[in-house]
């Protein structure tokens, strides 16, 4: 189907998202939609989608006819379906219920004819789905294969997908882009959204770039990485070199500590981390990175082995004494769990301080806020209350809040979702920290992240921990290959 | 006591949960769309105070139950009005709701105080009720009791069974995910509170023209029945069965401490008479007990048998709530 975006606009409040953005995607191509957090490809997605109503004088044609979609119903009728930057499942039933839940039909569904269809499809596309188990037991990527299907099966002919590379493994990865690539062959139209290069050279026809709400231009193969940098920030921007800590005394060391859950146990690890040093956590989410990250912050307790922080023997104890001998942990949901929505940033500053006696001094309060908001570069007041800031203000406001000094910093996807100068800057901070004498563990989806920040790395697979790899010594492929469960033997060997 | 009594004690145990199994089941409906109707302690006292009013005067039992449940519906729809559209606290309004419901049951009752009415009575099933041991539990109830065991079955196989009751589940879950899906997320949230509602709303007459006749204001013993309710449906896990079970729990209990009285003389009346509402207290702990991060902490100190033994259990008793209860939708 083709697919053309007449100026569309759209404005949340005093945000502008979409500024008059005009695209034509034809039928059987890929079109990327590449820019920065923020950009606004979200919003051009949810436009076209149904989800959200662009503002008024927007138009959407399709093969030539202008429609209005004014709900995803609509959009599902049209052929067009959308997989959601969050996924938009239900995780604590199974994959079949997942599947029928929406599709039209009589008072019973049919289940056993559903439960073929679905392995049906995995089958074509190569997805291992088993329609009774659970949803919140897969992963991201089965998660997204899960809703391809279940789009395709309803009859979408256009397939949007919204940042589907963030938080799915190097194998994943592969099999999702050959899935796509396989599409336009039968006519459909695939929009893949992404704020990462890579992505979208490999995968699309064209691409086209929005920067803050407008639609900077569209490129062709072949693909110029320096056009599109310059496109996305309106400036070069580099990573710099990796730089390599220097490591001081012990903090933490873990002797054969075992742990489990309901779902997952790991045994015996080993392992000694040194101030200074960035440890770097690589996995597909829920292979047991979660579990030791609780651990080491004390929320969880080990099942058998010891656990000291600097040579102080804390196996057992609660989260409070590992707090007072320096453990910070910030949890991957900010504003679940990390920050408090409501609270304005003066407010988290008085609380993060712990004051002593029961009134609060406004006055220093808000001094010390306007301080940390200069030196940790937040785009916000002292009186803006968190949620209004956006992630990367928000993940700033949170390392400001870290107290000082600090042994131990525990991140979950520090940098998840945010734009990339935001990136960079927090991972400045963070180093200043290790140059202080604190030690980092951190989990990250993004293996180049992991690469280029971490010392040494612990690759966890299904419960299976690796020896602590040198980040010199590896490289993406070895560790995507780690991560989807091959080469343990030889090179990581297991954790006993 | 023979085995005679202890049936027919049995079989007014289930007869005496038939109000509180209507009550849970609407609860349940309600909240597992979303919406806590936290009226239902009023509802219930104003409905069977309104059923019974309404069944004297027309002397029509039928028009009695259906009074009873418009209006479980109208206090229903208030609530949803207020948390849907205005998009108030659930919390707030329902109690003041249960409060003023309860208030203007006693106020507007005071005429029918201790009038006798209509009231149902036992239908024997032909061939059925001659079944020995389950002929005398379940054959020979009234018709209002023989509804509330059809009520739970159908109940469970809406929700597990049914194309709609799929999409019930995934509002309490994620509504945005159910949107997508083609679905009119508050649309459907008002329908199910409001026949939620109407369930709770059956509650009141099944008391007042049933098990417990008539209408005694402030001393029918039904103040605080909604709230043990509520426990129930937290109880039961927002499973129709599971809650079914704790409704019935409840009735032994109270049933029980009727009985035992005269055995435990030195333990006096009252406290038999109230021990089912903490019993019910501590069940409810029990079952969720496995969420609090001490008794993680107390598990993993155990040896591995032990360890293991205790997490099954857990698991097996814990329920989680609809993930987006009490939480409004908004499309952006
Ligand atoms: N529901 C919303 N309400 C208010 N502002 C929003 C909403 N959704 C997005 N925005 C704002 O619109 C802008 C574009 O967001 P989005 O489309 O999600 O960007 P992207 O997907 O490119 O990261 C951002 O500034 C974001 O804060
Ligand atoms: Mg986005």
């Amino acid at each position: 189907m083709n697919v053309e975006l007449k100026d569309i606009n759209k404005h949340f409040g005093k945000v502008h998202a979409n500024k008059g953005i005009n695209l034509n995607i034809p039928s059987g191509t890929i079109q990327g939609i590449l820019g920065e957090n923020g950009a606004g490809k979200s919003t051009l997605m949810k436009v076209l989608s149904g989800f959200i109503q662009a503002d008024s004088d927007s138009e959407i044609i399709l093969d030539g006819k202008t429609v209005t979609i004014d709900s995803p119903a609509d959009a599902i009728r049209f052929g067009i379906g959308m997989l959601h930057q969050d996924p938009l499942d239900f995780p604590p039933m199974r994959v079949l219920d997942n599947f029928l839940l929406g599709l039209p039909g009589g008072l019973f569904p049919n289940r056993k004819k559903i439960a073929q269809d679905i392995n049906l499809l995995a089958k074509e596309f190569d997805f291992s789905l088993d329609p009774e188990s659970y949803v919140d037991s897969l992963t991201v990527g089965e998660r997204q294969q899960l809703e391809i299907i279940r789009l395709l099966w309803l009859g979408a002919r256009v397939l949007i997908l919204d940042e589907p590379t963030t938080g799915i493994s190097a194998l994943q990865k592969e099999k999702l882009f050959a899935t796509l690539k396989k599409l336009p062959e039968q006519a459909m139209t695939v929009i893949f959204v992404s704020h990462k290069l890579e992505d979208v050279e490999s995968l699309c026809d064209k691409v086209a770039v929005l920067r803050a709400g407008e639609l900077v231009g569209e490129l062709k193969p072949p693909y110029n990485t320096q056009k599109f940098v310059e496109m996305m920030f309106g400036k070069m921007i580099t990573l710099g070199e990796r730089q390599p800590s220097q490591t001081g005394e012990t903090i933490l060391s873990l002797d054969n500590i075992s742990l489990e859950d309901a779902r997952l146990k790991i045994k015996n690890v080993n392992v000694e981390i040194k101030a200074g040093e960035v440890i770097g956590l690589a996995g597909m989410e829920g292979s047991g990175q979660g579990l030791f990250m609780r651990a080491c912050s004390g929320l969880m307790r080990t099942v058998g082995g010891r656990i000291q922080l600097k040579g102080q023997d804390v196996t057992g104890k609660h989260y409070h004494a590992f707090k007072k001998a320096g453990v910070n942990f910030l949890p991957a949901a900010r504003l679940e769990e990390g920050l408090i929505p409501g609270l304005s940033l003066t407010d988290h500053f008085i609380l993060a301080e712990q004051p002593k006696g029961i009134f609060i001094d406004r006055a220093a309060g808000q001094s010390l806020a306007e301080d940390r908001i200069k030196s940790f570069n937040i785009r916000g007041t002292p009186l803006s209350t968190v949620e209004s800031l956006s992630g990367g203000n928000q993940q700033r406001a949170e390392l400001a809040l870290l107290q000082s000094p600090l042994s131990l910093i525990l991140l979950e996807h520090p940098t998840r979702g945010l734009d990339i100068e935001s990136v960079i800057y927090i991972w400045a901070k963070l180093k200043e920290r290790c140059k202080q004498g604190a030690a980092i563990i951190f989990i990250s989806s993004d293996l180049d992240e992991v690469l280029q920040y971490s010392d040494r790395i612990l690759v966890f697979f299904n419960g299976n921990v690796s020896t602590p790899i040198d980040t010199h010594k590896t490289s993406v492929t070895e560790l995507g290959q780690l991560m989807g469960g091959k080469g343990w033997t030889e090179k990581a060997g297991k954790n006993a | 006591m023979t085995v005679e009594t202890i049936l027919i004690g049995l079989a007014g145990v289930l007869a005496s949960a038939a109000p509180i199994i209507f009550a849970v089941l609407g609860e349940t409906l309600s909240e597992r769309a979303g919406v806590i109707n936290l009226s239902m302690n009023g509802t219930i006292l104003l409905s069977a105070m309104g059923g019974f009013a309404v069944a004297y005067n027309t002397d029509n039992i039928v028009l009695g139950f259906l009074a009873g449940m418009l209006i479980g519906a109208l206090v229903a729809l208030i609530v949803a009005f207020t948390s849907i559209t205005l998009k108030q606290s659930q919390v707030a309004v329902g109690f003041v709701l249960a409060l003023t419901c309860r208030d203007l049951s006693y106020f507007l009752g005071s005429p029918y105080m201790g009038v006798t009415g209509p009231r149902l009575h036992a239908i024997q099933i032909p061939i059925l009720s001659d079944i020995p041991i389950l002929g005398v539990l379940f054959f020979r109830q009234d018709i209002i009791t023989y509804i509330s065991f059809i009520a739970i079955v159908l109940t469970w196989v809406w929700i597990f069974r049914t194309r709609p009751g799929l999409i019930l589940q995934g509002i309490g879950e994620k509504p945005a995910a159910v949107f997508i899906r083609g679905s009119n997320v508050n649309l459907l949230r008002y329908i199910y509170t409001i026949i939620g509602g109407a369930l709770i709303g059956l509650a009141g007459p099944a008391f007042s023209l049933a098990i417990r006749a008539g209408w005694m204001g402030t001393i029918s013993g039904l103040d605080g029945i909604g709230w043990i309710a509520l426990s129930i449906t937290i109880f039961g896990g927002w499973n129709p069965a599971r809650a079914a079970f704790g409704a019935y729990l409840f009735a032994l209990l109270q049933w029980l401490g009727l009985v035992l009285q005269p055995v435990f003389t030195a333990v006096p009346s009252q406290v038999l008479q109230v021990a089912p509402f903490p019993l019910m207290i501590l069940t409810l702990l029990l079952v969720n007990i496995g969420n609090a991060e001490w008794v993680e902490r107390t598990l993993a100190a155990m040896p591995e048998s032990t360890r293991k033994l205790f997490a099954k259990l857990l698991r097996a008793m814990r329920a989680s709530p609809p993930a987006a209860l009490g939480v409004p939708f908004e499309r952006d």
